[in-house]
């Protein structure tokens, strides 16, 4: 009798991060500024 | 050849300020990264927001300048991409659960509002029957019937689309509705579940 396979195989994904992901990475990067002030640290994101 | 310049150096240029240093790193290692996340999560969009939030991570601790460089930056983010994904399985495996006691049951408190398979087919049987019903009905009406009901359209929007005014198609709706209640009655129509 044939055999039936009816588990999927397992395959090794590659995966990757979507670019609309990456970009925002990046537009929070550039508004992220971390300011020191006397042993304190603020972090402002500007819109 | 491409001159490809090493991590450290790309740490380095992004924490004095060069953003696009940044985007080389995330480039490069994108595709390691999230295939690391997706083999554990095994979901897509699940990766997608573990790999955002290890960025994040990643950015807050380079720009604090809290980052020592050893040269190893790609480890660094590995782990913590892995504390993040052990702190997602923690938080689903919190989800609360409630088993009944012997004084109290829960599904006195919640039930499952789908109906069962009897009810369902009655149901489907009340609605193709009041398909045809709808059917008998002057056009103007039942357009008015159909957008109002099946459609969910405001009696605004229904005003807009048929050129008559908002009275007129309340009007129509009105008719559709006393005539739907004459077929029934007259027929003998017995719609409910």
């Amino acid at each position: 009798m044939e055999k039936i396979y009816s588990e999927e195989p397992k395959v090794c994904r590659i995966a990757s991060a979507k670019p609309e992901t990456v970009q925002f990475l990046l537009g929070f990067s550039k508004s992220l500024k971390v300011i020191n002030y006397d042993n304190m640290q603020f972090e402002t994101v500007l819109n | 050849m491409e001159l490809q310049i090493d991590d450290s150096v790309l740490v380095k240029n992004y924490i004095q300020g060069d953003e696009k240093a940044l985007e080389v790193l995330i480039n490069r290692h994108n595709q390691k990264i999230s295939s690391f996340i997706y083999s554990k999560v095994l979901d897509k969009d699940i990766t997608e927001d573990i790999f955002q939030d290890t960025f994040i991570k990643v950015i807050k601790t380079l720009k604090r300048g809290s980052y020592s460089e050893e040269g190893k930056f790609l480890p660094w983010v590995m782990r913590i991409a892995h504390n993040l994904i052990i702190d997602h399985f923690r938080k689903n495996k919190r989800m609360p659960k409630f088993e009944g006691s012997d004084d109290f049951n829960i599904f006195s408190v919640i039930h499952d509002d789908k109906l069962n398979a009897e009810k369902q087919m009655i149901k489907n049987q009340i609605d193709s029957d009041l398909s045809v019903l709808i059917d008998e009905l002057p056009d103007d009406q039942r357009e008015v019937l159909i957008m109002r009901i099946y459609k969910d359209m405001s009696f605004k929007e229904i005003s807009e689309n048929t050129g008559v005014s908002i009275n007129t198609a309340l009007g129509r709706m009105r008719y559709a509705l006393i005539n739907l209640r004459k077929i029934v009655e007259r027929n003998n129509i017995v719609l409910t579940n």
